[in-house]
């Protein structure tokens, strides 16, 4: 006899099996069932001060490891809170599964208390969604949520569940496999041999050939198997954002982040090669810039496991629909190593003429706060952001060696992300050096869960950016409104004060020369967060960029025009004795 | 796949027969700013699959991009497009046109001329055909003198020949 279960137990017993050992999440009225049941069970309960928290833990927590985060919602508001968090993993393709309450199947439809239709406005955000109906079909939901989440492009699943059918009561039985026919992922992982075959030929023949790497490599696991064909073939990387610890920094065949506010020599160097190799990347706008002046002098590759990612911005010469590791590790066997000696001269040389700058200042600047927690964490902690000037900062002078080590939200552009995100990183790698770059802006959208830090004795790091703006903001405004201020002013806060009140440690750093004992403080603090607020230099830009719509190889805040106000290169990378030494390798 | 000028296609994709499938398919139509003139579902003779039938206006890039997008959701089992000449397609067409005893007749020779039928009314009356898309353009020029003062189409639905 099989065992019967209610719906909230299904739900217990399913998360069991596929290993979840922790949720986040907040309790109401239509998903208690679900909570009393996760209360008798060993499943870490982490209860958050919000909803959009727990989706972004959730998040958090799949991005630092290959497990799948799921957090837990009631109905109704409950339920619209996860919106933003869905939606950011949605753009950045995140697997996580949210668990919603909804009201007794019966009301449905009726504008019962705390109803709102979730399916349909979530339906836009996730990758798929079910409304559980009859609680036979439960389990094999779930199974087949965690399985499309995690396969293919990965993504968010919503499983909404009424309140009626978590009581109820059927038997027990979690299936071994899913057969979904309208899911057709497995035809693509492998790769198709015949584009497989045609890359190969245009990379073995290419005379100066770019890898731009993205997210998907980070999300397949497949840095190593990057790291070597650029390595045997002697092709220099440039990531994207959601593309950094891809490839390590060390190298000197990475050529840093391209895009927006990316290196200088990387985007010259995207429009100078002759070959694009885009690998997991999906040619955004904020990578390409004007897109018909982007990389007009190469011929293109697109390897990407989502087909729909093909030829939807940029047309490509040579599409590979397939997992990118798979296809990688075929490549690397089919590639002739092309002759890039020369272009590697030439990036080293770009590389030279054209580093990433800044000047000193009285106040504190974020670009050296941040190499020095480079320094202090030798390259090895994992970063979660907020979204604003810091977060590219964070980009461009943490030296990240290790994939799943920026977990930042690239696609949406999240604010409030920064902090939850840490929290579930936290959770996902408990022996991790976890820091938050926050801006005093992006933190106070979910200021809040320092709560949750706290209670659960977290020693995830902050290092709060107070410049008292939403400084991209105001960076904007300078450049294309005039200098008018509109909104760009935060309003104050005692952001030691505030930790203190969570019982988090609270640091205010003011002069340069305390710089690095703050940081080692914090690194010193095992059993509760620390929070430093460095007051830094208000009216500070980030540089290079591309301005909107300008092709991305025109860039302003160039050092070029930055050298003669006194700014120093910052040789980004640890020993920088092989800076120059592309070629040599 | 050169082709720049914008045409209709008509993409046919069966989907599962769930609840909320149609909301699914039209939300990314039109998320995506596709153009759609007409979407039709239907059962098919597998109880677990609903046909739909859908025409989009556009060129080669976009109609790819409309079958990759719609591709992605599971819900979707299979997509493929027909080509010109290679399938039958109708729709339905429902209009009320004035009639009064003096102009019956011409009103019943334009139906039999495009093989429509007409229900009997006092001073109007309904006129049912099915056609492609000209041929039920054709009938309505002929229709509008009379006067129509109701007008109902279906969109299209179409079946590969062989
Ligand atoms: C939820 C949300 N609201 C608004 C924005 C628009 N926005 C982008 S950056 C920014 C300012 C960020 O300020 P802060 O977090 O202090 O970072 P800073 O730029 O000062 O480093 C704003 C308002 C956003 N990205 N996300």
């Amino acid at each position: 006899m099989t065992e019967m279960l209610t719906g909230a137990q299904i739900i217990v017993q399913s998360l069991l099996k596929e290993g979840v050992d922790v949720v986040f999440g907040v309790p109401g009225g239509m998903n208690l069932p679900t909570f009393d049941a996760l209360y008798q069970s060993p499943i870490n309960v982490v209860l958050t001060a919000h909803e959009q928290g727990a989706s972004h833990m959730a998040d958090g927590y799949s991005r630092a490891n290959n497990r799948v985060g799921v957090c837990l919602a009631t109905s109704g508001p409950g339920a619209t809170n996860l919106v933003t968090g869905l939606a950011t993993a949605q753009m950045d393709s995140v697997p996580i599964i949210a668990i919603t309450g909804q009201v007794r199947s019966y009301m449905i439809g009726n504008d019962a208390f705390q109803e709102a239709d979730t399916v349909g406005i979530m339906r836009p955000v996730v990758k798929h969604s079910y409304l559980v109906k009859d609680v036979k079909d439960l389990a094999r939901t779930i199974k087949e949520a965690f399985h499309i989440a995690t396969t293919g492009r990965p993504g968010p699943v919503l499983i909404d569940v009424p309140v009626d059918i978590s009581n109820e009561k059927t038997a027990f039985e979690y299936p071994d496999s899913v057969s979904i026919r309208g899911y057709k992922i497995r035809t693509f992982e492998e790769g198709d041999d015949a584009q497989i075959k045609a890359a190969a030929e245009a990379i073995s023949k290419a005379k100066k050939p770019l890898l731009y790497t993205g997210g998907g490599v980070i999300l397949s696991g497949a840095a190593k198997e990057l790291t070597e064909f650029a390595r045997k073939n002697k092709i220099p990387v440039t990531t994207t954002l959601l593309g950094l610890g891809g490839f390590p920094e060390t190298d000197p065949l990475s050529v840093g982040m391209l895009g927006m506010h990316g290196f200088e020599y990387a985007n010259y160097s995207v429009a100078e090669c002759d070959l694009l190799i885009a690998v997991g990347a999906r040619f955004d706008d904020r990578v390409t810039g004007k897109v018909d002046e982007f990389a007009v002098k190469s011929k293109k590759i697109h390897i990407d496991v989502d087909p729909s990612q093909i030829d939807k911005t940029v047309k490509v010469d040579y599409p590979v629909v397939g997992d990118v590791k798979n296809v990688l590790k075929k490549l690397t066997k089919l590639v002739k190593a092309p002759d890039t000696k020369d272009w590697l001269v030439e990036i080293s040389k770009m590389r030279k003429d054209f580093p990433l700058v800044y000047k000193l200042r009285k106040k504190l600047l974020p670009q050296d706060i941040i190499q020095r927690i480079s320094k202090a964490t030798k390259g090895n902690a994992i970063l979660t952001t907020g979204v604003g000037q810091h977060q590219m900062w964070a980009a461009q002078f943490y030296q990240f060696n290790h994939p799943k080590s920026m977990i930042t939200s690239g696609g949406l552009g999240t604010m409030g992300y920064g902090l939850p995100a840490a929290i579930g990183a936290q959770f996902a790698r408990p022996d991790s050096c976890v820091w938050d770059i926050d801006g005093d802006g992006s933190f106070q959208m979910m200021s809040m869960e320092l709560a949750t830090a706290a209670k659960n004795r977290l020693p995830i790091k902050i290092a709060l950016m107070n410049n008292n703006q939403h400084g991209m903001v105001r960076q904007w405004q300078d450049l294309f409104y005039e200098s008018r201020y509109a909104s760009s002013v935060v309003n104050p806060l005692d952001f030691v004060k505030l930790a203190e009140a969570y019982g988090c440690v609270g640091i205010r750093v003011e002069a340069q020369d305390q710089v690095d004992a703050a940081i080692a403080k914090a690194m010193e603090i095992n059993d509760r967060p620390t929070l430093i607020e460095f007051m830094i230099e208000k009216d500070e830009n980030v540089w290079p960029m591309v301005a909107p719509g300008k092709p991305s190889h025109q860039m302003i805040g160039t050092y070029e025009s930055l050298k003669d106000n006194g700014a120093v290169a910052q040789p980004r990378r640890l020993n920088s004795e092989d800076e120059s030494d592309l070629s040599l390798s | 796949m050169t082709e720049k000028n914008t045409e209709k296609h008509t993409i046919v994709c069966l989907v599962e027969n769930h609840f909320g499938v149609l909301a699914r398919v039209s939300g990314l139509i039109s998320a995506r700013g596709f153009n759609i003139e007409s979407l039709t579902v239907s059962k098919t003779e597998d109880e677990t699959l609903s046909r739909m039938t859908i025409v989009v206006e556009g060129d080669a890039a976009t109609l790819e991009q409309v079958k990759r997008q719609l591709n992605r959701l599971v819900d979707v089992v299979e997509i493929w497009e027909l080509r010109a000449g290679e399938f039958i397609d109708r729709e339905l067409l429902l209009a009320r046109v004035k009639a009064d005893d003096k102009k019956r007749e011409d009103l019943k020779n334009v139906a039999a001329k495009f093989g429509a039928k007409i229900s009997d009314g006092d001073d109007s009356v309904i006129v049912e055909a099915t056609g492609n898309r000209s041929s039920l353009d054709g009938l309505l020029e002929e229709l509008r003198p009379f006067g129509i003062t109701k007008l109902a189409r279906t969109g299209r639905v179409a079946l590969e020949r062989a």
